[in-house]
């Protein structure tokens, strides 16, 4: 069976404090899609995303990544599996130099010697980023950074890729690259974000969660049709799909 | 803040290609701290005898090629410090041990003279050891010769989030003075709390941080991967170096020059 499935049934999560994260999430990923988990701030997004790959344990229900459930003793491989990019790279870049950084995660896997060099080499030669092997990271820009964040990640081999806000505070021309290059993947991918129109282009699939609930399941470009339920969830249609201010032009989908 | 701008200054400095840049960071290591070690053991009246050791800081910004003044200023802000240090020396020592025709210079000068040359050769030797060698590789030397990994790990991750730290530090400030109109007397109450808030973030950073490590399969042990060598050229600079400061450490260079030009024998 595949890996690249991950299943989430009744997903209860209870903070220590009391607050309820998330209240009963169930649905299936398939091998290779593209899903985006859109929704408010405090709609418990990153704290689903945080029990993908064991890292908050929930309090109710199920999460398979393939065959296997997540569990204590499954943990090492499900984080392998699982590639987790997180939104701020500086809180994933955390050794001196990029190549160090992008060594971490094969080094725990045992790889060495000119394996490892070839396994670093290629990752960050497939994320553009190969002249900043030896820099620091403090030294680099926050597209830079972020592209490095990725191949960090990418360089475990993942099967399944997950990214919080994958394309927040990047400039346009830094955006669009990484949506280029994230469009050219082909792992299942989960993404969350505020960025619609990137969501748009790169998601065929999207769930949107409201208060700890799944409100809305289905293909991407149905669900940003519906205005209502978009406003439900406190969204509203990506940019693209607004009729132009200035022509008042409107892009046929 | 200005010093944590410098401190990014040295780390590009030690990128540089110069043969000692290229240097086992062990060598380089291990020469610097001998140095540091024989210019404090002397004793505290002895002013001439320090003077040769500043061959090896001259030497070592020639070779790699470094800004001298840039290295100047990096000594200079330390100075202050040394300063206080030393300022009372002249006043409780007033024992006149030289005397230059009407000028008497007393003990108390001189041994605080002796604090200011040593700590501008033992800091410079430092700068340069960052400045072509680079912190992290530091670090690794230390942990080759013995240091427990945990205290290379805790100086590296120190030295990468003190940026971010110093970023975050000074957003935080930077918004405080703008609320607070014109009326920069920082109250205690709100330094408190600036500072608590500062902890706290640090420390859910560091959880997020743990949280990827995790991610990426850590398991508690950081994998070397740097294979540096000390070889040939490296044992020569350590024997060199350090046969030239036992020289100078034990034989007074400036007195016996000084009684051969005079003709006195001490």
């Amino acid at each position: 069976m595949s890996h690249h499935i991950v299943e989430v049934t009744n997903l209860r999560h209870i903070y220590a404090d009391g607050t309820v994260a998330l209240q009963g999430v169930s649905f299936r990923i398939h091998h290779g899609e593209s899903v985006a988990i859109i929704g408010a701030n405090g709609a418990g997004k990153s704290t689903l995303l945080q029990h993908l790959n064991g890292y908050l344990e929930a309090t109710s229900g199920d999460i398979r990544i393939g065959d296997t459930p997540l569990s204590k003793t499954t943990l090492p491989d499900i984080r392998r599996t699982v590639g987790m990019v997180f939104q701020n790279p500086d809180d994933q870049l955390f050794m001196p130099t990029v190549f160090d950084d992008v060594a971490f995660g094969p080094l725990n896997l045992g790889l060495t010697g000119e394996h490892l060099e070839k396994r670093v080499a290629d990752t960050l030669e497939q994320v553009g980023a190969g002249h900043l092997s030896d820099k620091p990271p403090y030294h680099l820009s926050g597209g830079e950074k972020k592209r490095v964040a990725i191949a960090t990640v990418l360089a475990m081999s993942p099967d399944i890729l997950v990214m919080d806000e994958p394309t927040s505070g990047l400039d346009p021309f830094a955006r669009r690259q990484l949506m280029d290059l994230l469009g050219k993947f082909h792992h299942t991918k989960i993404f969350t974000s505020h960025d619609l129109d990137m969501v748009l282009a790169l998601c065929e699939r999207t769930i949107i969660l409201h208060d700890g609930m799944i409100m809305a399941d289905g293909a991407t470009e149905e669900i940003f049709r519906n205005e209502q339920l978009l406003a439900a969830g406190r969204l509203e249609k990506p940019f693209s799909m607004q009729g132009c201010p200035i022509c008042g032009g409107r892009l046929n989908l | 803040m200005e010093s944590i701008r410098d401190l990014k200054q040295l780390d590009l400095l030690a990128g540089g290609s110069t043969a000692l840049h290229r240097l086992d960071p062990r060598a380089k290591v291990l020469v610097t701290a001998i140095f540091i070690v024989l210019v404090i053991s002397f004793g505290r009246y002895e002013l001439a005898a320090l003077l040769p050791f500043m061959i090896f800081p001259i030497v070592m910004v020639v070779l790699a090629n470094l800004p001298p003044l840039f290295i100047i200023q990096k000594i200079l802000l330390v100075t202050p410090f040394v300063i206080l240090i030393g300022i009372f020396n002249p006043l409780f020592d007033r024992e006149i041990v030289i005397q230059l025709g009407a000028l008497g210079i007393s003990g108390g000068w001189i041994s605080f003279t002796s604090i200011l040359v040593r700590s501008a050769l033992t800091v410079g030797a430092a700068f340069i050891l960052i400045a072509t060698t680079g912190f992290t590789a530091v670090c690794q030397a230390l942990e080759q010769m013995g240091m427990p990994q945990v205290f290379a790990v805790q100086l590296l991750f120190l030295y990468r989030y003190i940026f971010v730290l110093n970023e975050e530090g000074s957003r935080a400030s930077k918004a405080r003075e703008l609320r607070s109109c014109g009326r920069n007397n920082l109250s205690l109450g709100s330094y408190t709390s600036l500072v608590g808030h500062l902890l706290l973030r640090t420390w859910q950073r560091a959880e997020r941080i743990h949280m990827s490590m995790l991610a990426r399969g850590f398991v508690g042990r950081f994998h070397a991967r740097r294979q540096s060598r000390f070889g040939r050229t490296e044992l020569w600079f350590v024997l060199g170096w350090v046969t030239l400061f036992l020289l100078l450490r034990f034989i007074n260079i400036p007195q016996r020059l000084g009684s051969l030009l005079t003709g006195v024998s001490v």
